[in-house]
This record gives structure tokens, C-alpha cells and sequence, in this order.
């Protein structure tokens, strides 16, 4: 097995003009692991998320994903992007596009393939997460939990190496959020390199190998759910949990 | 059990209304409304039975019916009529295909102008220029629109192909209206001499299609991120904007001749669809930079995220959004653009309304017909103005069915 890591950051830091948003983040990412970050609102956890595929730029340290640095490099900005899916929280599919062109799209353009290969890809990642039939249909006629589902298939159809996934279940009706899980789950069981920001500890305590607990742009505490949820070291992690596990 | 008893209890939607009940309702539904239905109903019944006896009775539309060509073609050379004729009927053709392969509003206008061409070819006057020949073509041009539907119907033409017909057709209609220097079946007619509504079309035409694009550009050049590119645009817009369509048709039809050397001369007509031209894509412009601010920046990420370039984001996923977000807005545009082109008579070209007013002069009776001309005028441009709006209408309902976010 390969020992270095698909995605290794170090030091990495960011402003938003004075506000120091990320302050020296290093985490090391192995294939096949699944990786929660949990935190308060503005810990900077979507912040660092999304300077993996350069939708933030970071103004400091180093970010290797898959052997490749990001750089001011237009081209490895866009290999990192082909080779890493993202999930957003307000799902951002593509309105006047359908479920299948939404997924096609990118194999389509990006990876060119050609149409039928593409089209027999959306239907078995559709199958995947569970509904097929909405392939012809536009995303405004799909519900909230569907369309997340979809987006995780267009990230999916990319073949990429690692999944980012920003919040995902945060704008879903509760009743929803339990058919995005499932599909992230298996997802995860099944091998993929995953980055989840989530407060979702049922997810996180079934498939996460580590967890980070973002305050403040810092990483303050990491280890295993176990380790996190039994006997977590930190006074700022134990009382983050008291508050989101009350309800 | 509970539910089927709930299903026999449903309740149904509301029935719209009688007649009766429509009218009673509508006008009569309280005493002032009613008070106002009985004081203006006569007045109303009244003033169309005026209109409707000046129309048919009272009113002399010598002016308008006794010069059709010169209305359609100016001067054109009557010799050399084959040509737009040709042109006409090539229109003629693709709208019968356009009608095959969509229906809708395009069968309603292919019937229309059908029926339009029937009454005509058999009207049953003696007229100069109505002569049995004419007339056969007209009832021909009937049967080839019918041609055309069968082959839109029958056979599968690809979409774009059909497009891009209807995009050629023009092309080659200025060309073979042009004519060449050294060609005997096609000699050179000048364009000072094409008049009527086959030059308000070209320059209604030829505007839309060269302003949108331009127009689309500019929008991109005033967001773009570098400052020469940026500044050009934004002084190009604010400056066609700031002046009136006048000035700018004197600036390109009199100060351009002034810059440029006497050989290199560029035809009246093409100064004036240059004009036409960048004094649209200037509203477009701006129209189309409105419509890339309502696109949100979660689509240009989400894009960006599936490894998409800035340049495939644009044409996949923004210019699409924006474009569908003010099409109303730019129909509008090319509306406004089609009316417009009346301008380019203080130029000396004899467009449409230019036609009409030398009619009016040509001759003392006419002087006092000009009620009917100008009433003629305005109806044949509320025709194709409203055209445009229905066309507006149509395709944006399709688009609305896509998109219910």
C-alpha cells in the first residue's frame, strides 16, 4: 500500500481581508479514509473544505492533493477539480439542465466522453442513490432530499478520487436527511476518500476513521468518534458536544 | 372504510362561470358598475361603429392599395423581381418546416400568411400589379409551405440545421439581392434602389442578429477583469447609450465617409445597419449583464468543482441562466430595434415608412390620404411587433416548464 497521503496540507492559512479565517491547518488524508470535521458556525470548517479544490484560495502554506500542488497553475487547479467531487450544501445542480444532463454534463465536456458512456454512468450512480426514475425530470420538480442525492451522482460520475462534502444535509428537511446518509454511508463502505463537514455524529460514529473539531480557523482536537464522543480531551470540544448532542 | 368515504366526500374545484353569471359579475355586480356598463356601453358600440364606417366607407385607401410592390420592394428593378421573389419563397419553405417540426405559434403564422397570400392571388379586382402571373406565385407559394410542412413532419431534420437556414437565408438573400458586377443572370442592382418592407426586414434582421452577439461580448468585456477590455466595454456602452439613435446613424452615414478614403467607400445601407447595429448591441449589452448577475456564484462553484474551465462554465452554465433570465428584456430590445429602423429615412433610405411618406408626396391627392397610409404603416408594424411578443411569450413558458427553482 501506498503510505503518503492523497491529501496533505500544511500550515495552510487564509484571510478574508484582516479576518484570519484559517490559522495553520495540517491534516494528512490516506485513501479510503473518511474524515468528519465538525465545529461551531464560522470555525472556518467550509473555509478549509473548500480550499481542497481551490474554491478558496489559501494565501499560505502548502495543499497536495493526489501528488499534485495547488497552485496559481490554472491547470492543476482544474486536474485537482476533474479528480475531486464536491457536495454542496444548497445542492447547486444546474436548474436548466435535467437530472441526466446535470450529471452528463461534466464525463461529457471535461473527461470527454462520449454520450452513451456518460449516460450509462448517470444511470447506474442514479441507481445507486436510489432514483432512477427521475432522470428526465429538471431539478426544480425534485425534492430536496432527491436533489442532494442527484448531486452527489454528478460529483460521482466524475470518477473522482475524493468526495468533499460541505454540509450536506444541513438545508434538508429533517425527514430527508436520513436518504442523503444512507447514500453517503454506503458510499463510504465502499472505499471512496471522503472529507464530510457535518454535525451529523450518527453518520460520523458509523463510518468516520477520524474527526477534527474545528474553532476559531484551528484545528483544536482530533482522534477517532470513540475517542471524540467517550472521552474527548479538550474543554472547547466537550462543550460544542453537550450542545448539538442535547436534542 | 375512512378513506373512501374521504374520496366520495372530495371536494371538487371551483366551475367557471356561465355566461350570465360572467356578466353578471363582470358588470353588473354592484349599482355603480352597473351605472357605469349602461352609460358606457353605448358609448363603446358607438365609437367602433365609427371607426368600422370611416374604415370601409369613408376612408380612400387608393394610396395603400394601389402601390404594393413599391411598398415590399421600393424601386427594386421590376425585371430583377425574381429575386426577392426567390427569397420570399425560400422563407415561405422553412416556415412550412419550422411548422412541421414544432407547431405551435408557427402553425398559426404559417396559416395566417397562407391566408394572407389566398385572399390576395384572389381578390377579385383588376390591378396593375396583381397580374395572373403574380398571382399563380402567390397561390404557389401556398403549396410550397405546405411541401415544407410535410417534409418537417415527415422527415427528422436535425434542429440545428433548421437554425442554421434560417440564419443563411438572409446571408444569401442580400447576396443575390446585391448581385455581381461581371454576372449577367444576377447583375448588380444598387442598394439605393431596394426599399420598402424588404429593407426594414434586413435592417431589423441583420440588427438583431449582429447586435446580440456584440451585445452578449460587450456584457462579458464590462465584467471582465482586465481593466483595458473592461473600460472599453463600459465606454462603449455608456457613450451609444448617451446619444440618440439620430446621431448615430448621421455619425455613421456622414462622419465615417468623411474618415475613410473615397474607394473604400461602405455602402448606405450597410453604414446604417452598422448603426442600427452597435446602438442595440449597447442595450443588449446591458440587458445581458443583468441577466449574468442573477446567476448565483453556487452554480459557477459548482461548476468550477466538476473541473469545468472558466470558458465551458460560461457557455454551459451561465450564459444559458442569464440569457433565459432576461430574454422578455431583450425581445423587448429587438422590438424596439424593429421600430427603430423607421430612423434611417432622415439618411435618404426608403425603408418601410420612408416608402410611405414619398407615396404621400408624390402626389396632392395623396397629401389628404395620409390618414389611411399612416394607419396602414402603423398596422403592418403592430403586426410584426406583436408577432415578436407572441414568439417572446411562446418560447418563454418552454423554458418555464424547465425551470420551476
Amino acid at each position: 500500500m501506498n503510505n503518503e497521503p492523497i491529501i496533505k496540507c500544511r500550515g495552510v492559512h487564509k484571510w478574508y481581508g484582516d479576518f484570519h479565517a484559517i490559522k495553520g491547518v495540517d491534516i494528512d488524508v490516506y485513501e479510503g479514509e473518511v474524515i468528519v470535521i465538525f465545529g461551531p458556525s464560522g470555525s472556518g470548517k467550509s473555509t478549509f473544505i473548500r480550499t481542497i479544490n481551490r474554491l478558496e484560495e489559501h494565501q499560505q502554506g502548502t495543499i497536495i492533493v493526489d501528488g499534485t500542488e495547488l497552485s496559481h497553475d490554472v491547470r492543476n487547479i482544474e486536474k485537482i477539480r476533474t479528480e475531486t467531487g464536491m457536495v454542496f450544501q444548497q445542492f447547486n445542480l444546474f436548474p436548466h439542465l435535467t437530472v441526466m444532463q446535470n450529471i452528463t454534463l461534466a464525463p461529457i465536456w471535461v473527461r470527454n466522453w462520449p454520450r452513451v458512456k456518460a449516460e450509462a454512468k448517470a444511470m447506474e450512480l442514479l441507481e445507486m442513490v436510489g432514483i432512477p426514475e427521475q432522470a428526465q425530470k429538471f431539478p426544480g420538480n425534485l425534492s430536496g432530499g432527491q436533489q442532494q442525492r442527484v448531486a452527489i451522482a454528478r460529483a460521482l460520475a466524475m470518477e473522482p478520487k475524493i468526495m468533499l462534502f460541505d454540509e450536506p444535509t444541513s438545508a434538508l428537511d429533517p425527514e430527508m436527511i436520513k436518504e442523503v446518509l444512507d447514500a453517503m454511508i454506503d458510499l463510504a463502505k465502499s472505499g471512496m476518500t471522503m472529507i464530510v463537514v457535518t454535525h451529523e455524529m450518527g453518520f460520523a460514529r458509523e463510518v468516520a476513521d477520524r474527526m477534527y473539531f474545528f474553532d476559531e480557523g484551528k484545528i483544536i482536537e482530533t482522534g477517532t468518534p470513540d475517542e471524540i464522543y467517550r472521552n474527548p480531551q479538550e474543554d472547547r470540544t466537550k462543550l460544542f458536544l453537550s450542545q448539538i448532542l442535547q436534542h | 372504510m375512512a378513506s373512501s368515504e374521504l374520496e366520495q366526500e372530495e371536494i371538487r374545484p371551483p366551475q367557471p362561470p356561465g355566461f350570465l353569471q360572467w356578466i353578471r359579475e363582470n358588470l353588473f355586480s354592484s349599482i355603480f358598475n352597473s351605472v357605469l356598463t349602461v352609460v358606457l356601453l353605448p358609448v363603446v358600440v358607438f365609437i367602433i361603429y365609427q371607426v368600422l364606417v370611416w374604415v370601409l366607407f369613408q376612408a380612400n385607401w387608393k394610396a395603400v392599395t394601389q402601390f404594393p410592390l413599391l411598398y415590399t420592394v421600393g424601386q427594386y428593378p421590376r425585371d430583377q423581381l425574381w429575386r426577392v421573389g426567390f427569397i420570399f419563397s425560400g422563407m415561405i419553405l422553412m416556415l412550412g418546416i419550422s411548422w412541421g417540426r414544432w407547431g405551435g405559434l408557427l402553425r398559426s403564422i404559417t396559416l395566417a400568411a397562407g391566408g394572407l397570400l389566398l385572399v390576395v392571388a384572389i381578390l377579385p379586382v383588376q390591378h396593375a400589379e396583381l397580374t395572373l402571373n403574380m398571382r399563380l406565385y402567390l397561390v404557389s407559394n401556398i403549396a410550397l409551405a405546405l411541401v415544407g410542412y410535410l417534409i418537417g413532419k415527415k422527415i427528422p431534420i436535425k434542429s440545428y440545421l433548421i437554425f442554421a437556414a434560417w440564419f443563411l437565408i438572409p446571408i444569401i438573400g442580400v447576396i443575390l439581392l446585391a448581385g455581381f458586377e461581371s454576372s449577367t443572370l444576377i447583375p448588380p442592382v444598387q442598394t439605393t434602389q431596394w426599399g420598402g418592407l424588404l429593407v426594414t426586414f434586413l435592417l431589423a434582421a441583420g440588427g438583431i442578429v449582429l447586435s446580440f452577439p456584440l451585445g452578449v461580448a460587450l456584457a462579458f468585456g464590462r465584467r471582465s477583469s482586465l481593466p483595458v477590455v473592461s473600460a472599453f466595454s463600459t465606454v462603449f456602452i455608456e457613450v451609444i447609450r448617451g446619444v440618440p439613435l439620430v446621431t448615430i446613424l448621421f455619425m455613421f452615414s456622414i462622419i465615417l465617409a468623411l474618415f475613410l478614403p473615397a474607394e473604400s467607400r461602405i455602402d448606405r445601407l450597410v453604414r446604417a445597419l452598422m448603426a442600427v447595429t452597435v446602438f442595440s448591441a449597447a442595450y443588449s449589452a446591458e440587458n445581458v449583464r443583468g441577466g449574468l448577475q442573477s446567476v448565483p456564484l453556487g452554480q459557477i462553484e459548482a461548476a468550477k468543482a466538476l473541473g469545468m474551465s472558466n470558458f465551458k462554465t460560461t457557455i454551459f452554465i451561465v450564459l444559458p441562466q442569464a440569457l433565459r433570465a432576461v430574454l422578455p428584456a431583450i425581445v423587448g430590445q429587438f422590438i424596439s430595434l424593429f421600430k427603430d429602423t423607421t430612423l434611417v429615412v432622415i439618411i435618404g433610405i426608403n425603408d418601410f415608412l420612408g416608402i410611405g411618406r414619398s407615396i404621400i408626396n408624390s402626389d396632392p391627392e395623396f397629401v389628404q390620404l395620409r390618414t389611411e397610409v399612416y394607419l396602414f404603416m402603423a398596422l403592418v408594424y403592430w403586426i410584426f411587433s406583436y408577432l415578436m411578443s407572441l414568439a417572446s411569450r411562446r418560447i418563454e413558458s418552454a423554458m418555464g416548464v424547465e425551470s420551476n427553482l
